[in-house]
């Protein structure tokens, strides 16, 4: 354990043995894993039974995630973790990467997340695809996400996690395509693809860092090692971490592909795209937390980064009209909060870490009502085009306000909890910070109670032939679950519990009292949503929603719809000189090198002659090519040698 | 002046013997075997001389002296001119299973009706009454088996070469054979004649540096050997600029010979021209033996001036992935676009020869160049050759379709042949879990110890671009539907079991490489150091 400044100290990861029910780490990830096999290998012989086996198998991995965290439960904080080594995945010489896996309390939290939401999904996507001819592909690939998703949080390297981290991005390009019939789908997910790879680079960057320094890229050798290495290097270090996190996590700047993720079935934005892969960013920053912790700029990066993103995705979630892309809009801002409580450190990760697990309940709920109430509106996603959906849907109704109340923090329920902490904990460390969070609180409170009003109150829009109808139960009873997780969520904070069960992995944190009571800054937190809501009551409760978005609008509302022009800002930064650079290249390659020639400098006459007797155009600029590097090469040594 | 009779090690040197005298029996044979059985009494002789150089190859391997206390093991034969060490064998071993990868390729029939993939009489010009002749009579040339047989032993003498002159010799018996077998394609004549021209002149130009550099080089140290060159660059005080010169001539040739960029441009061309199994053969053996080479004249021949030699890589390195990445995004030919994508593994490699040389230089648990390049060598020939005997299967009625438009929606009709596509470009790509993967882990590492971070950011980059234009090619398979109006769609010939086999061990390999790719990885670690 390292001692930090200020009192704090950061663990070191040391992990005993896997025995008795930690034996059965494996099966968590194999499970799912063999479901996608069987599904994908088995073909059309599945599809009567496949979507039960893709349902049963994640639930499968629930059981075992909790008998294993029942019995962590009864370990002591400096037995809580457990590894299993698999088997020799790279070995050479030194050179030592094992297939293991870690399961300690963060893993042991993200476990019963993805395996718990994940199994609500699978079962709610028996309902929702009920009619789509593939759907047991559909089961192969959420499957195969659960399984990557699984070894992402559980490897006890980081290149295990670099695997989970390919495999779950795999899993979102094919699931955000999966209607590839729809050129919008193929679209969104090429983008998505494109993106998160610039991200990739960051966490391929960073892992052959990690090993170049410290000779291995195991947790416990780099934990223990970390203070060897200097706070450049680690800032270093850190900011490609961040950069993973902020394309994995649709983190500004790399946010543009979440909207359109919104081209795939609505589970998988559920699972994938709210509850667990966007995520991953929040979990690569606490559990590399020996790197952050040594390196205080980079946090400050994290932290600028997450404010940025909470008021730019709160921005989006004003404007939209779709119900999914408002909802999309929320999450990339409360994956803000997430990062702001990774950002703030040893302080702020649990709470980081709580915020996560309720989000995943109060979002997932949200995005699979919203879900329902497509399926029950012919998937029309435009919430101009509803209203007063509450009293032909009433479960979905309910569920949804569950959810609703907790996101924008009504006391009480869990998003209450989750968020109070993060904004208490940043307003201690930072004023600026702390005033953001609760700017970002109170537009929450704003684009949510616009989504609910438009929703399910206001005057009916429906288009014509438009009958909405509750859905079956096999969709309803997940949505209730996820209710009752939404509103209870917060029990987890009694007696700081979280707090104290993730001690082992996020280390002490001495405790720092707010500039105000800690009482008083709830109390604000509940007056700035409060007002949200009032002005969101205000402009949309009271007056007729129009069927047609309005035009002549201000340019907030403008930027907000174009989703903060961030798409432009790629293309104008990114897409286009990059397309400029390879036509370049292509013109280059072939004509520039001709056209020297045709120009006609010296010596080059023998190649001419072979251009002739060859009866091409293009041999004699190859050639001329291949004698412009010669020249290059000599002349380069020449010149770097004799200087 | 006293001739001294050399003595020759033919304990160690007799796989390569073995391949040069199937070579030789197979030119007898085109001369006194009826023409009904040459076809099997050439594949049969091939296909054992190799296996019998292979095994021979991995005796020789298990009976090396340990030298300088377990840092390197081998020898230094035939009077210091041919080194069989551990790299050697190595090398040795991968060239001949390609090899034989090849043969199986080369003797395939069943894709074009009951003949091979060459032409029926290349001496026919195309369009005439001869060709339709010879094709009609079913015609075909088996004398590509014993011109396959001398470039296996170019190949298995490059890398081995331990003074100029037998590099120099071993460079052209390897590539002269290749241009003739580029020239033989059975569909699309002009363009395989085509390609096999401009491949040997641009060969013959870059040989030509080649041969300038080497007489340079000669001129500066005054021998031929690697080791007095070494010698002479150590104790250099003031010819520098000749061996600069030498240094940057000879390195012409090799990179030529490896498709390094600016002396990429033929690759392409020949690539696509080239019947489809010589192209896989040469994509897989010709990179090996050259890198081999490659590896063994930097280090060894020029290993004490580094700095002179290391920047200049550092610039070709990067503009070869760029090339390569950038050229490949806009190709619209399955073959193009295997091509310029071996460019950009060339770049790869190269900055894997970047890397740090000295196992005492190295922290614990890092590989070295040599061994990274090795290993990564074995996995991209298994990726590549593998890929391009799917390309040999993928079929319109005009022979191979290679063009994009003709692979659309593939992955719906042959989901097998079009998902081992996919697993190969993937593991080209670099996805973890696949060969590719730890083969990129592998360079990239050991760039990055020796400092070489610009490179390795390039290389991180390119490979992102890399995986953007594969996963173009796996979504026109899968994801877009065939579309007839735009012309006839591409279906999968079955193969004889010459192909599929070749395709089958092609994926484990890449598969097996990806998830335990420990053996391989020691064995390359096992060849320790080159012998100098």
């Amino acid at each position: 354990m390292y001692a930090l400044q200020g009192g704090e100290s950061i663990p070191v990861v040391d992990p005993s043995s896997a025995d008795g029910v930690f034996a059965l780490l494996w099966l968590v990830v194999a499970l799912p894993l063999a479901g996608a096999a069987i599904l994908l290998v088995g073909g059309k012989y599945t599809d009567r039974w496949g979507h039960l086996l893709g349902t049963l198998l994640p639930i499968g991995s629930f059981v075992i995630s909790l008998v294993m965290f029942i019995s962590v439960l009864g370990r002591d904080d400096s037995d809580r973790q457990v590894m299993q080594h698999l088997y020799t995945w790279i070995e050479a010489g030194h050179l030592n990467v094992g297939m293991d896996l870690l399961y300690d309390p963060l893993s042991a939290l993200f476990l019963l997340l993805i395996t718990g939401v994940g199994s609500l999904i699978h079962i709610y996507s028996i309902g929702y695809m009920a009619h789509d001819p593939r759907r047991r592909r559909f089961f192969g690939y959420l499957n195969l996400f659960v399984a990557a998703m699984l070894m992402l949080v559980l490897s006890e390297n980081y290149l295990g996690l670099f695997l989970g981290w390919e495999g779950v991005g795999l899993a979102s390009y094919l699931l955000i395509g999966f209607w590839q019939h729809k050129p919008s789908a193929a679209a969104a997910a090429k983008k998505a693809f494109v993106i998160n790879r610039v991200g990739d680079m960051g966490l391929s960057l960073a892992i052959m860092m990690f090993f170049v320094l410290f000779g291995s890229t195991s947790f416990s050798v780099i934990s223990s090692a970390a203070g060897n290495a200097s706070e450049t290097q680690m800032t270093v270090l850190g900011l490609l971490l961040l950069l993973a996190a902020c394309g994995k996590s649709a983190q500004f700047p790399l946010q543009a592909w979440l909207l359109d993720a919104m081209e795939g079935p609505t589970p998988v934005s559920a699972l994938i795209h709210a509850a667990t892969m966007v995520t991953a960013g929040v979990y690569l920053i606490v559990r590399s937390n020996f790197v952050f912790e040594l390196a205080p700029n980079a946090q400050t990066v994290v932290i600028v980064i997450a404010g940025i993103s909470i008021l730019w995705g709160a921005w989006i979630g004003c404007a939209k009209d779709d119900i999914k892309k408002a909802l999309a809009g929320s999450t990339m801002s409360q994956i803000g909060y997430m990062m702001l409580g990774a950002g703030l450190g040893v302080a702020g990760y649990a709470f980081a870490i709580f915020h996560l697990l309720t989000h995943g309940f109060f979002k997932a709920n949200m995005f699979l009502g919203a879900g329902s109430v497509m399926h029950g509106m012919d998937d029309d996603v435009d919430m101009r085009h509803y209203g007063a959906i509450r009293k032909a849907m009433p479960i979905t109704f309910l569920t949804f306000a569950m959810g609703y109340l907790a996101i924008i923090g009504f006391p009480g329920f869990s998003g209450f909890w989750s968020k109070d902490k993060i904004i208490e904990v940043a307003l201690t460390q930072n004023i600026v910070v702390g005033l953001v969070a609760l700017l970002g609180a109170g537009v929450t409170g704003f684009y949510m109670t616009r989504l609910m009003l438009m929703t399910f109150f206001t005057e009916k829009r429906w288009s014509k032939g438009v009958h909405p109808h509750e859905s079956p139960a096999v969709m309803t009873g997940p949505l209730v679950v996820l209710a009752a997780l939404s509103v209870l969520g917060g029990i987890m904070l009694a007696g700081e519990w979280i707090v104290d069960f993730l001690q082992p992995v996020t280390g002490v944190s001495e405790h720092e009292d707010p500039p105000i009571p800690v009482l008083a800054v709830s109390a604000i937190a509940v007056v700035v949503v409060a007002i949200g809501v009032a002005v969101a009551w205000f402009v949309f409760g009271r007056h007729a929603v129009p069927r047609e978005a309005p035009r002549d609008v201000s340019f907030v509302t403008r930027a907000g719809r174009e989703e903060v022009y961030g798409n432009q800002i790629n293309d104008t930064l990114v897409v286009n000189p990059s397309r400029h650079l390879t036509s370049g290249l292509l013109v280059t390659d072939k004509r520039v090198v001709d056209g020297v020639l045709t120009g006609g400098p010296v010596a080059i006459g023998a190649i001419a002659t072979i251009a002739r007797r060859a009866q091409n155009g293009f041999v004699r600029s190859y050639a001329l090519s291949l004698l412009g590097g010669a020249l290059i090469v000599v002349l380069a040594l020449l010149a770097v040698n004799l200087t | 002046m006293d001739f001294v009779k050399p003595t020759i090690e033919y304990s160690q040197l007799w796989p390569m013997l073995v391949v040069y005298g199937v070579a030789c029996a197979g030119v007898v044979i085109e001369a006194f075997v009826p023409r009904a059985l040459r076809f099997g009494v050439q594949t049969v002789l091939a296909a054992l001389g190799l296996v019998v150089a292979l095994g021979g190859t991995i005796w020789v391997g298990s009976n090396l002296d340990e030298l300088g206390g377990g840092v390197a093991r081998g020898a230094i034969d035939v009077e210091g001119t041919i080194v069989v060490d551990g790299p050697t064998v190595f090398l040795w071993g991968i060239i001949l299973v390609f090899a034989i990868g090849g043969v199986l390729l080369f003797a395939e029939r069943r894709l074009e009706g009951g003949v091979s993939a060459f032409a029926g009489q290349a001496a026919a010009l195309p369009g005439t009454e001869a060709e339709r002749l010879a094709s009609t009579r079913g015609l075909e040339h088996t004398e590509v088996y014993p011109l396959m047989m001398f470039a296996v032993g170019g190949m298995m003498l490059f890398p081995a070469a331990n003074d100029l002159l037998t590099l120099f010799v071993a460079l052209e018996v390897l590539s002269l054979p290749l241009y003739l077998l580029c020239g033989l394609a059975r569909r699309r004549r002009l363009l395989s004649q085509e390609a096999a021209l401009k491949y040997f002149l641009l060969g013959a130009f870059s040989s030509a540096f080649f041969a300038y550099g080497v007489a340079l080089v000669y001129g500066f140290a005054g021998s031929m050997g690697f080791a007095e060159i070494n010698e002479a660059v150590r104790n250099d005080t003031d010819n520098g600029v000749l061996l600069l010169i030498g240094l940057g001539m000879v390195s012409v040739g090799l990179l030529f010979k490896v498709g390094a960029a600016p002396f990429h441009s033929w690759t392409p061309d020949v690539y696509q021209g080239a019947p489809t199994p010589v192209t896989a053969f040469m994509a897989a053996g010709t990179k090996i033996a050259a890198f081999g080479a490659m590896l063994r004249l930097y280090y060894v021949a020029f290993g004490s001036d580094r700095w002179s030699w290391q920047p200049m890589l550092w610039v070709i390195a990067i503009l070869t992935m760029v090339v390569g990445a950038v050229l490949a995004v806009v190709q619209t030919d399955m073959k193009r676009l295997l091509a310029y994508s071996s460019v950009a593994h060339t770049g790869f490699l190269l900055t894997g020869v970047l890397g740090v040389q000295q196992a005492s230089e190295l922290s614990d648990g890092q590989v070295t160049s040599l061994q990274a390049v090795l290993f990564y060598l074995a996995t991209y020939g298994f990726a590549i050759i593998g890929a391009f005997a799917v390309v040999t299967l993928v079929r319109d009625s005009g022979g191979e379709a290679t063009t994009f438009a003709r692979w659309q929606g593939l992955g719906r009709r042959s989901p097998l042949v079009a998902g081992l596509f996919a697993f190969f470009l993937l593991s080209m790509a670099g996805i973890p879990l696949t060969a590719g993967f730890v083969g990129k882990w592998a360079v990239f590492t050991v760039a990055l110890s020796a400092g070489a971070w610009p490179v390795v950011i390039a290389a991180i980059v390119c490979s992102i671009i890399a995986v953007f234009f594969y996963v173009r090619v796996i979504v026109l398979m899968f994801f877009v539907d065939g579309d007839a109006a735009d012309g006839e769609l591409a279906v999968v010939t079955r193969p004889s079991l010459l192909t599929s086999g070749t395709i089958l061990v092609g994926v484990a390999a890449t598969l097996v490489l990806g998830i335990v790719p420990g053996p391989v990885l020691d064995l390359a670690a096992n060849a320790g150091q080159f012998v100098r």
